[in-house]
């Protein structure tokens, strides 16, 4: 282990003469991204390479950008980041939550190096975690979801059961009934983020059970090719605006925008001023983004939605308002209460009218 | 309830078809005596040729020639190694599909299609609107039915034509089949091809039809499934359709049944086709396979 | 006409130099395909080959090829048995999945238990029963039922995919963990952890393992009665027969034993480099390590040096692809041909070529 953190200091020049490449300029900052999937995934690690790609033209020549895609969760993961630390990156973004344990230990033994991890909630003294509050794009859905449907039910792809996956469901499901007592949510479960054919089939299997409006908590645009080609369904972006699919059946969308945040870290540490932090931003700050809502939806309700975006943006208005109750009947929130931010990030209980169990 | 059996039944259809396809190509190539674990790569690289193909012509049919040729064109690498290089078949086989996922992912970086692009639905005149069996049998696209055109053109030319006898001889005693004047490895390299071009066929029905789309990695594991459903056949054609449907049939009944909200371990129930697959082997008491599967075969042995 | 003849005897100058030709070969074939991506082809072939063992970095390469090697040399020595008989396991990869989760379920089970010297062999215990009682599956069909093995092993991967998946998010998950898929991390628990023997060489529990099967497994092929019963089956079953070898005990043997090491593998990769249960696990070190075992031509020695070769490819690859922004998908493609080549090159061992049309016999 000490060896290693030898190696740390000054091993960027090292590695950069053995490569045969010019040292590397002092007023240079290196930036490295690790990615879980292809950067032409259509969702979730497209999303971070389009923000990174938005990060690095916001500062030309002053960032040098490496990245690496398709990196396995686990052993290789640890390698990867050691790998991009030793060649001298000044800050790593590690953009999935299997990388937390990984960047935690080379953390370590890079002190100088600084690590932000994406959506987890182990921290260090150089490494920030940071996630988006997707939730308050739902409460946008679910009200757009409730206003438009027609059957009363409402399909959910749903991919891993996690919190953010849950508080999705809730905050959704929430919405929908504020605007539309009769709705009825079927949830179904991938256990994947991303598996086109599986999407395509439990989007099919939704719309053939009578759902007139199918939300997706996976990547793909296989939904939305369902729904359109069975017509009369509305489907939601999933990290992309999926435009391609608007008017009808994508009638708006959750983007996930991160470039905000990834120049704000890199200018801090440009700035010299970079400490660790959490961050969980929302609306407000940019960080989710509402694609445009779409003709197909009622003026009425598309205004009803975008007033609701604006009052969440602007603080004033949270998803997780009481009076709620949990599924089993049990009170999670009085009247006028506002969830905590520690329930959230723990959330792991459906909320009262979700039919159907939890996967645990 | 919600779950209608008749789209059930029709949805089961189309989810069973790459499969269908893959297997009943991977099955001529069995019974030729040769086991091709390469089904997934193959598939993969059909899948995205087809949908190059047919987003670039504008014509989704032309897509799946070249699939198929696509993958025909693969298996040729397969057959080269094994047949005249007498590789090992298990090692070159994973060895392809490894070489055909990385490969595919080549070809397709940057490529793009438009939505607009779908295979149309038949509606089969009178036959279409026989009430129940109408929606579930004769709605689909022509690709469904094209794949229970193979396999019956399969059984029949593995029981009836006497190049069928061939291949079947060949797959039976290479020794015999090469002692009695036939060209063991041209009969062998012609059915790794066909094999190589179904399994193009049906990874461009799942880019261009099932989901429709091209991600890397789309064939997500159905070229194994393939496999395992040709062995669940005991190398006969018709059971084919079955093994396959069965396949299709609890994969969609599963997404269904979470759909209903039934209170089922749904983490556990995708293990369901496999588990079923090993228990119908052993009820059915897997029939003999080919006696030459897998072995080399050089003129001078 | 070009064509193939039997050599009497293969030739012992091609058994050494068929490799080495077809490593030239993909390196050729290799900097065509990184030319094409628009890279320079020898850059990449030097990432790729020489800096993860002599460049610069070496220090922290070297370790990890050893670490990458060590499931895949385990597993192939143990697949090497049946595969010289004739048996046909193609799941090492749920074997090892499911050692894996044994071998961490003891360890989760008791947390926070202290005592290494009890828990640790326990825990080696489990790993390697887990994967021997999941190779007993289609062992004990073959057996009983003559149901084929290389079906029902395949199947099992799948099953044990599922499995490892659920119990990510349900059974094992860290109770600590916010609701988040995956176990508590086996490496920050120091009675389980399998951790380098000697500091920052990579070289773990499982590494040692794997140099011992490959010493058991050539005096057996060698010396022993087992490994001449085991050739023989696999050349002739019958002749075996005759030689009085239980088939079916052969069966169950070399299934169970190519389990016991696969879930070995797995339990040593739980506990040291991966050190969770999480559904990303699988990483097809079972698949892979088929490719070794025939790549080394299913000879101990040669696996090691399969082992150590597929894995420099994967930690030279990865080097490869960060330092030169290559596609993940090349070094997939570029180890596909590596294969091709390996297995295309054997043949000059076995045969040779001649000119000319055939001989009348």
């Amino acid at each position: 282990m000490k060896r290693r953190t030898l190696l740390a200091t000054g091993a960027g020049a090292a590695m950069a003469a053995a490569l045969g490449l010019p040292a590397r300029a002092q007023d240079k900052t290196k930036v490295g991204f690790i990615y879980v999937g292809p950067i032409n995934d259509g969702g979730w690690t497209q999303h971070h390479h389009h923000s990174a790609m938005e990060m690095v033209h916001h500062f030309g020549d002053a960032v040098d950008f490496v990245y690496q895609e398709n990196v396995p969760e686990g052993p290789d993961a640890e390698r990867a980041i050691t790998q991009m630390a030793l060649g001298g990156a000044d800050i790593i973004f590690t953009t999935s939550f299997g990388f937390m344990d990984p960047t935690i230990n080379v953390a370590a033994n890079f002190p100088d190096v600084k690590f932000e991890h994406a959506t987890g909630y182990k921290q260090a003294d150089n490494v920030s975690v940071y996630s988006a509050r997707f939730y308050e794009g739902r409460a946008i859905q679910g009200t757009l979801a409730g206003r438009v449907t027609k059957s009363n039910k409402i399909g959910y792809i749903a991919s891993v059961p996690i919190p953010e996956v849950i508080r999705g469901i809730n905050s959704a499901y929430l919405h929908a009934k504020k605007v539309n007592p009769d709705v009825e949510f079927k949830v179904i479960w991938i256990f994947e983020w991303l598996n086109p054919a599986k999407e395509a089939d439990a989007a099919k299997a939704l719309i053939e059970q009578g759902c007139d409006v199918v939300l997706q908590h996976t990547d793909s645009t296989a939904p939305h090719q369902a729904a359109k080609e069975a017509g009369g369904v509305y489907t939601f972006g999933q990290a992309a605006d999926m435009a391609e699919y608007g008017p009808m059946p994508r009638i708006s969308s959750i983007i996930d925008n991160w470039s905000p945040y990834y120049i704000e870290r890199v200018q801090a540490v440009i700035d010299g001023t970079w400490s660790s932090v959490n961050t969980w931003d929302g609306i407000g700050a940019g960080m989710v983004g509402i694609g445009e809502i779409s003709d197909a939806v009622p003026a009425e309700a598309k205004a009803e939605a975008e007033a609701m975006r604006d009052a969440i943006a602007a603080g004033t208005y949270h998803p997780f308002t009481g009076p709620i109750n949990k599924q089993d009947g049990s009170a999670w929130l009085a009247e006028g209460e506002i969830a905590n931010d520690g329930d959230l990030a723990g959330m792991f209980f459906f909320v009262e009218g979700i039919e159907g169990d939890i996967p645990s | 309830m919600d779950i209608n059996p008749i789209l059930l039944l029709a949805a089961l259809m189309v989810a069973s078809t790459p499969i269908l396809l893959a297997a009943i190509g991977e099955l001529v190539v069995e019974r030729s005596g040769v086991l091709n674990l390469g089904v997934e790569g193959m598939m993969i690289v059909g899948a995205v040729c087809g949908y190059i193909a047919g987003h670039s012509s504008g014509n989704p049919y032309l897509g799946f020639v070249g699939a198929a040729a696509a993958g025909a064109a693969l298996s040729l690498i397969f057959a080269v190694l094994t047949q005249f290089l007498l590789t090992n078949q298990v090692a070159t086989g994973l060895g392809l599909t490894m070489f055909g996922l990385g490969l595919s992912s080549l070809i397709g970086q940057g490529s793009k299609g438009s939505p607009d692009l779908t295979v149309s639905k038949l509606h089969i005149p009178l036959l279409a609107d026989i009430p129940v069996i109408g929606p579930i049998l004769f709605q689909h696209d022509v690709m469904v039915y094209l794949s229970v055109a193979i396999v019956a053109g399969v059984w029949a030319f593995l029981k009836y034509s006497r190049a069928g006898l061939i291949l079947r001889a060949v797959g039976e005693n290479h020794d015999a089949a090469h002692a009695l004047g036939y060209n063991v490895r041209a009969v062998r390299v012609l059915a790794i091809m066909f094999g190589g071009a179904c399994a193009g066929l049906a990874g461009a029905y799942i880019s261009l039809v099932r989901v429709p789309q091209w991600i890397d990695g789309i064939t997500a594991g159905a070229g194994w499934i393939a496999l395992a459903i040709v062995v669940f056949a005991s190398w006969k054609p018709w059971r084919l359709i079955a093994g396959a449907y069965l396949f299709g049939g609890v994969t969609v009944l599963q997404l269904n049944l979470q759909a209903e909200g039934l209170k089922i371990p749904v983490e556990y129930l995708s293990m369901a086709p496999y588990l079923a697959t090993i228990v119908v082997l052993v009820m059915i008491r897997a029939g003999r396979a080919p006696a030459s599967l897998g072995k080399s075969f050089h003129p001078s042995t | 006409m070009l064509r193939l003849e039997k050599r009497p005897q293969p030739s012992k100058n091609w058994s050494y130099g068929a490799p080495l030709l077809a490593v030239v070969l993909t390196i050729i074939l290799g900097m065509g395909l990184f030319a094409i991506l628009g890279k320079d082809p020898v850059i990449a072939i030097k990432t790729i080959f020489w800096d993860p063992v002599f460049g610069q970095f070496a220090h922290f390469y070297r370790p990890e090829v050893v670490k990458k090697a060590a499931p895949l040399v385990l597993i192939a020595v143990g697949l090497s048995f049946g595969f010289r008989a004739g048996i046909w396991n193609i799941g090492a990869e749920g074997q090892y999945i499911i050692g894996a989760i044994c071998g961490a379920g003891v360890a989760l089970a008791v947390y926070p238990y202290d005592t290494r010297w009890v828990l640790f062999p326990l825990m080696i215990v489990a790993g390697a029963l887990g994967g021997f009682l999941w190779a007993m599956i289609p062992a004990l069909l073959r057996v009983f039922f003559k149901t084929n093995e290389i079906l029902v092993s395949l199947m099992l991967v799948y099953v044990a995919e599922v499995l490892i998946k659920a119990f990510s998010i349900g059974l094992l998950r860290n109770p600590e963990g916010y609701g988040m898929p995956g176990s508590r991390n086996l490496r920050q628990y120091p009675a389980a952890a399998n951790l380098d023997l000697i500091s920052g060489t990579g070289f773990h529990w499982g590494a040692l393992t794997a140099v011992f099967a490959v010493v058991v497994a050539y005096v057996m092929f060698t010396r022993h009665q087992f490994g001449f019963n085991v050739r023989l089956a696999g050349q002739s079953p019958r002749a075996a027969g005759f030689a009085g070898v239980n088939a079916n005990k052969l069966i169950i043997v070399c299934l169970g034993l190519s389990g016991a090491m696969a879930g070995l593998a797995g339990l040593f990769e739980v506990a040291g480099p991966s050190g969770q249960i999480l559904g990303s696990f699988p990483s097809y070190y079972g698949f892979t390590a088929i490719i070794v075992a025939f790549l080394g031509r299913l000879n101990p020695i040669g696996i090691l040096l399969a082992g150590l070769l597929m894995a420099l490819t994967y930690i030279g690859g990865q080097a490869a692809e960060a330092q030169l922004n290559l596609p993940s998908a090349a070094i997939l493609t570029f180890q596909g041909m590596l294969l091709f080549c390996l297995l295309a090159v054997d043949v000059l061992t076995n045969y040779r070529f001649k000119i000319g049309k055939a001989e009348v016999r």
